[in-house]
């Protein structure tokens, strides 16, 4: 899988713009701290069927990804953000599965850009 | 569009890489940032110390955007401080609820930064108006007016009210704003409101028009006053010996001295805010009103500088002495009304 798929650059390159080239490392950063908390998160609510957990977080996750122009990751957290606010969560473990180790593939391209 | 001066805003997002994210935006405007990652930390930095704008994020554990907002809203502390809500909710139903609830402006995450100045600027500014409408408030209403307002909210509701109502006069204005330069004239006006509002305002007055070189004053609203009336004739006593003073330097500058008219009458009054939600105004109107109105005219008649009804001088209860003038018929009333004096120079 190539980084563009994964990583919609003008978006990423209009933050990088806005931001400044030095400050997007550090936004990185608090986003490579933060998302496995939230997928963490996300698995516990999910155990736990507690949908309001699992909404917020996947909201948080989807959020934040946008920012960065992992459109497709965020769409997906969307689609979980979602299952949550209608507190149906039947069907959501493969999908939270998939979210975990897409989050690997972004994280990666990211790094790759962010070094770029 | 003309870029708005620098605020100190608070930026509210549990998830760091929006605050970041907002943060750094908003510093590269200019602004001085401080960030809370929870609606509990918030309220407590907003009240700590002062800002001139919040980003609310609608969604957050523990405490979140809608309760932070109900709580800065029912605040008299924080509830001037705009609030602009971020969420990447798109449901326009949570936009509207917080608007409702008292947020000036909302924006979607993620932020755009052209229209995150333009949102904010335009906060900042009507924030600024505001803090310089009360200042002005506080200027030519009192304080207590002042703060009645903060807590009617300016509900444009009248009442009956118990009160003293006072009107005074510079005698031959006209003359004497012919006899020097407007810089003087407008000089001596200060002066005069400078004096005459202290006067008035450490008696509990409040000065509610100022019209020429004429005041109208209120004992006993917008708050309660007990012994408004004796308060309002003590008042009315330093008021003179104020001009007295006054006098005595524009003597020793070769300069006319001035007098002045006091009429002050008691009853009831309806008090409230006139106008409208734009410009509001504290008044009273009513029969008592006419009635110190009239009193005030009626000092050149009389010849002495104070003159209060009957119902003024029932009420003092301190050792104020006053003199009989007889009942009078005033222009505009059915009955005679009794008439007393007041004289200067009476206090210890």
């Amino acid at each position: 899988m190539n980084t563009q798929s994964v990583i919609d650059l003008p978006t990423f390159e209009a933050l990088k713009e806005a931001m400044g080239a030095d400050y997007i490392g550090e936004l990185l950063q608090a986003y490579f701290e933060e998302t496995p908390q939230l997928l963490a998160d996300l698995q516990q609510a999910l155990e736990k069927q507690d949908c309001e957990t699992f909404r917020r977080s996947a909201h948080s996750i989807k959020s934040t990804s946008n920012s960065f122009g992992a459109l497709n990751f965020g769409a997906d957290a969307k689609e979980l953000e979602m299952m949550g606010r209608e507190g149906k969560l039947e069907g959501a473990a493969p999908k939270v599965e998939a979210l975990h180790a897409n989050y690997l593939v972004v994280k990666q391209a990211l790094e790759e850009l962010s070094h770029a | 569009m003309p870029s708005s001066s620098p605020g100190r805003l608070l930026v509210v997002d549990d998830n760091k890489v929006n605050r970041l994210l907002l943060g750094r935006s908003l510093e590269q405007q200019g602004h001085s940032i401080e960030m809370a990652e929870n609606g509990r930390l918030a309220l407590e930095m907003l009240h700590s110390k002062p800002f001139d704008l919040v980003l609310l994020d609608i969604e957050m554990p523990e405490m979140d955007g809608y309760q932070v907002l109900e709580k800065v809203t029912s605040d008299l502390q924080l509830r001037d401080i705009p609030i602009i809500m971020t969420s990447s909710l798109e449901a326009l139903d949570s936009v509207v609820k917080c608007i409702e609830m008292g947020a000036e402006d909302y924006l979607i995450k993620p932020v755009n930064p052209v229209l995150l100045k333009a949102r904010i600027g335009a906060s900042l500014d009507k924030k600024r108006l505001r803090d310089q409408q009360r200042e002005l408030i506080k200027k030519f209403a009192t304080s207590e007016v002042a703060s009645d307002l903060e807590t009617s909210g300016f509900s444009l509701g009248g009442k009956f009210v118990e009160a003293t109502v006072m009107f005074s006069d510079i005698r031959s204005f006209t003359t004497i704003a012919e006899s020097q330069t407007p810089a003087e004239t407008i000089e001596l006006l200060n002066t005069y409101y400078t004096l005459m509002f202290e006067a008035i305002s450490d008696e509990g007055g409040v000065v509610n028009q100022m019209v020429g070189d004429g005041l109208m004053s209120i004992f006993g609203a917008p708050l309660a006053q007990t012994n408004h009336c004796d308060h309002a004739v003590i008042a009315a006593l330093d008021m003179m010996d104020m001009i007295q003073l006054l006098n005595a330097d524009r003597l020793a500058q070769g300069k006319s001295e001035i007098r002045i008219g006091i009429g002050i009458a008691s009853g009831q009054v309806i008090a409230g805010y006139t106008g409208t939600i734009r410009r509001a105004t504290y008044t009273c109107v009513g029969d008592t009103v006419n009635l110190a109105a009239r009193l005030e005219s009626h000092t050149k008649v009389v010849g002495k500088p104070i003159l209060i009804d009957g119902a003024t001088q029932a009420a003092l209860t301190g050792t104020i002495k006053t003199d009989p003038e007889g009942a009078y018929q005033l222009k505009g009333k059915t009955m005679e009304v009794q008439v007393f004096s007041v004289p200067v120079n009476q206090k210890g």
